[in-house]
């Protein structure tokens, strides 16, 4: 009986939202593809490819593992986005230029402290300040900065990173958006313009226009099936040398127990220090964001605030003190992550910011404006389109899809998954 | 307002005219264009020396540029001053614009091929297509709230940018499956971009050459010989004779688009767009189907956009994805102009059009110019590093080349703290409170229509500036 109501629901869902459910038919068609993709089904009618083909399955482990590392460093620049627009109901356009700022900033340090460290210093402190925006100086590859060889640098960086967004966030909330505070929304969007082509402008006038290398690769850890085992190891020459039968000793090389896949041979994910630090830099910073909101009465006074501002006022919460708590917090989130994506990528330039704005817009308008959770999911979501729709469609087109993607879910539920959800 | 027909006591055009000048609108824009003119004669005379010939193409550089300014502002103003649509694609409009152009008048033999049909084709398909991608985004989007509106618009806009500079459309052939229709080779030409042999340039170098599309191959015509050697005589070069008329063909369109705003804003058509603006719940209970008509006024703004990025864009002859017409800076160079002269206000556009374009857009970089002249000699340094190096030895000398050196990046400092500025202080920008009122007659003008003594109508309907402003008329909330 309870499978009864359940049909009945879902047949009153469709007939009361049929563009949500046309849109839910699309995304399971997808699902049933992917699956088939990867089992090797193809259905064909004459010539031509109807559902499945074949994908192999460490592919899609891959793509679903890039989605979630580009998905966790979005939807943790995306908190700050999204508690910005519920608590001061404005679409912050220059939180872009806040991540590059974080990144720049963390870098800076990085470079220096590892300059200092390596020897390699050739006495030109500004040009590792500048993160090598000039011909003298170690290159990227002397310094190899990463989490495993330069630990104190990569941690220093991010520290410093947050402090100097956080700085910039709240001199720029003091100078710009507070005298206009009683404005509209669309008025404060379009001087968030101007802030945003400012600080861009600035970084590129100090740090240069160029695109620059930051470290040099880093270990990896590589995930493997060997002769039917799952192995880990460090390098993939020593997969090579494992399925072949011998393991030189001094390499790092483990096999995991309790697998067997038969003769099953090749590598399935190769997972770099760099997208570790990430993953576990944003968990962390994320379950400590759930946990300062839910327990403190910061989080309820956000939340309160995000209502209602003037009755929040009325009750007695100090406003003012709050929305800098606000900016603390979503400035702080941009520079870890704008730090944390550059690390990740390994490059750094002035339009990374920019170039995630829309990402991380999309994300947040995904989630529904105003959760934090929302931001995570949506952040994560937009990541897995980008890097799973890749199965279908050129990657020149990825960054489209996830923008389609966005203004789907703006027709179809501008609410957002989360809607209705203010902060926390 | 549309009462702004002449008033019956003079008749005459060069009445008319005079009293235009002398307090209307036209004589504010002759005033403002006139300081910009002496202003840029004096960085051309001050700077690296050039003689007339310097001046007159710093004049014509600074023309030209507020002509397509005005004219970008001018239809962005149809969307944000007349119906309060906050779209910050106009980048991607314009690309689609340009992109369709480029495809309909390309030779059919080129890399990448198009259909080799004459310019008027190209023009008004170009303006047709960007009128339909206008209304594909805005069907579903114009239900959404100002801010989300301006998102899904910019992500339109990074959209056709992206799919522009991708592989996949470098050369494709359309209805190729399709029964019935002729296969149909196109192409965008993906990074390596599209030859646009016929331009609107083409017009205009026809007086002058007998062969418009390789000047050099042909000769000149009576009217390029002595039109050409005349100025030459006065030391201008060539090209900048042929671009200064390419600039009056602007400007002609330039008050194309301004009587076509002017039309539109004081049409029942218009009336209704202003009583969206003001408030659409009301607009929509006196029972105008208020959708209907923002896509409508959606889609004509995008024409306009369209053909504004095509006058601009195909001059060159040739155009890639990465140019600066594209990017979503220049929306918001067009909207900056626009916030300048103040949203709603035609006038006001085209004032915002041509403060932009002189002060902000080229102003710093003549300025630099003089500067570099005069105060600094040898190289400047390459890096910030070495501009900040020397300041440990009481050096500024560095600092203020590499400042002069990279100017163009930090006029984009300026442009963003003058958004800034006019946000905090004056939001409605220089003309922005000539709120255009949505009645058909003046509500303020309580004296009947014997008020002849007094000030008239501004020209684009707006209130004329020493008139009380209207109670409510000062800010404009979405």
């Amino acid at each position: 009986m309870a499978a009864t109501e359940r049909v009945a629901d879902l047949r009153l869902e469709v007939a009361e939202r049929p563009k949500t459910a046309l849109f839910g038919l699309f995304v399971l068609g997808l699902g049933v593809d992917l699956l088939l993709k990867v089992l090797g089904v193809e259905v064909t009618v004459g010539s031509t490819t109807l559902v499945g083909g074949t994908l192999a399955a460490s592919r899609l482990i891959t793509l679903v593992w890039d989605g979630i590392v580009v998905g966790l460093g979005i939807g943790l620049a995306g908190i700050g986005l999204s508690m910005t627009y519920s608590i001061l109901s404005f679409a912050n356009f220059a939180h872009g230029d806040y991540i590059t700022t974080g990144a720049f900033a963390g870098w800076a340090v990085a470079w220096l402290l590892a300059g200092l460290g390596s020897g390699v210093l050739d006495g030109n402190i500004l040009y590792l300040l500048t993160v090598g925006f000039g011909p003298e100086g170690p290159s990227a590859a002397d310094l190899s900065v990463n989490a495993v060889s330069n630990p104190l640098a990569v941690v220093a960086g991010l520290v410093v990173a947050v402090a100097a967004t956080v700085a910039v966030s709240l001199v720029l909330d003091r100078l710009v958006f507070r005298p206009m505070r009683d404005q509209s929304g669309i008025a404060v969007l379009i001087a968030s313009i101007g802030v945003a082509l400012a600080l861009r402008y600035l970084l590129v006038f100090v740090f240069g226009a160029s695109n620059r290398g930051l470290t040099a690769g880093g270990p990896k850890l590589i995930l493997a099936g060997v002769s039917g085992n799952v192995a880990l190891a460090t390098e993939r020459s020593t997969i090579i040398l494992a399925s072949n039968g011998g393991v030189p000793s001094d390499a790092f090389y483990v096999e995991l127990p309790g697998v067997d896949f038969g003769s099953y041979t090749a590598e399935i994910l190769s997972v770099t220090s760099a997208e570790v630090t990430l993953v576990v830099t944003s968990l962390v910073l994320m379950v400590a964001l759930h946990l300062t909101l839910q327990r403190t009465k910061l989080g309820k006074a956000m939340r309160a605030m995000a209502d209602n501002q003037d009755l929040a006022r009325v009750t007695g919460i100090p406003t003012e003190r709050v929305v800098r708590a606000t900016w603390v917090i979503g400035g702080g989130l941009a520079g870890a992550s704008g730090f944390l994506m550059a690390l990740e990528q390994g490059t750094l330039a002035y339009n990374l910011g920019w170039v995630l704005l829309l990402l991380i817009f999309a994300a947040v308008i995904l989630g529904g404006i105003g959760s934090i959770y929302g931001a995570m999911v949506g952040g994560l979501l937009i990541g897995l389109t980008q890097s799973v729709s890749l199965v279908w469609i050129p990657s020149s087109f990825s960054t489209a899809a996830a923008f389609a993607i966005m203004i789907l879910v703006l027709v179809i539920r501008p609410d957002g998954l989360f809607g209705g959800v203010t902060t926390a | 307002m549309s009462g702004s027909d002449p008033p019956t006591t003079d008749g005459s055009v060069r009445d008319r005219l005079r009293t235009e000048l002398r307090e209307g609108d036209a004589g504010l824009i002759a005033v403002v264009m006139g300081s910009i003119y002496v202003l840029f004669t004096i960085f051309a005379v001050l700077g690296p020396a050039q003689g007339v010939g310097g001046v007159v193409a710093a004049l014509q550089a600074v023309t030209f540029w507020t002509a397509l300014y005005a004219m970008l502002v001018l239809a962005l103003n149809l969307h944000w001053g007349y119906a309060g649509l906050f779209n910050i694609g106009v980048a991607g409009f314009m690309a689609v614009g340009v992109y369709t152009f480029a495809a309909i008048t390309a030779p059919t033999g080129g890399t990448p091929p198009g259909l080799g049909l004459p310019l008027w084709v190209g023009v008004v398909g170009g303006m047709l297509m960007a009128a339909i991608a206008g209304a594909v985004i805005s069907l579903p989007a114009l239900r959404l709230r100002a801010d989300y509106l301006a998102i899904v618009t910019v992500a339109f806009s990074e959209i056709v940018r992206l799919s522009l500079l991708s592989t996949t459309f470098e050369q494709f052939t359309l209805f190729a499956n399709v029964p019935f229709l002729p296969d149909i080779p196109l192409g965008s030409g993906a990074g390596r971009g599209i030859n646009i042999p016929i331009n609107p340039t083409i017009p205009v170098k026809s007086l002058y050459y007998t062969n418009p599309g390789n000047p050099a191959s042909g000769s000149r015509t009576a009217v390029g010989e002595a039109v050409i050697s005349a100025f030459g005589a006065a030391g201008v070069r060539e090209t900048v004779v042929v671009s200064l008329t390419y600039t009056l063909v602007l400007i002609a369109f330039v008050g194309l688009f301004y009587w076509l705003l002017r039309r539109i804003g004081n049409s029942p058509f218009g009336r209704v767009l202003k009583a969206i603006r003001e408030d659409e719940l009301v607009a929509n209970s006196l029972g105008k189907d208020t959708r209907l008509f923002k896509v409508k006024v959606f889609m004509v703004g995008c024409a306009l956009m369209g053909l504004g990025g095509i006058l601009w864009e195909t001059q060159k002859g040739y155009t890639d994805p990465t140019a600066t017409t594209f990017m979503p800076i220049q929306t918001f160079y067009i909207f900056i102009a626009l916030m300048i002269g103040g949203a709603g206000s035609n006038t006001g556009s085209v004032l915002g059009g041509g403060l932009f374009a002189s002060l902000l857009f080229l102003g710093p970089q003549y300025v630099s110019r003089i500067f570099s002249k005069y105060f600094v000699s040898g190289d400047p340094p390459t890096t910030f590093v070495a501009a900040v190096g020397p300041l440990g030895s009481l050096d500024p000398g560095p600092l203020f080349a590499y400042t002069l050196q990279n100017v163009s990046s930090l006029r984009f400092v300026l442009v963003g703290v003058v958004l800034i500025l006019l946000m905090q202080y004056r939001p409605t920008g220089l003309l922005g409170h000539r709120k255009e009122v949505a009645a058909s007659i003046d509500l303020f003008d309580r004296e009947g229509p014997s008020d002849s003594d007094g000030p008239r109508p501004a020209a684009d309907g707006g209130r004329p500036p020493d008139r009380s402003v209207p109670p409510e008329g000062g800010d404009r909330d979405e």
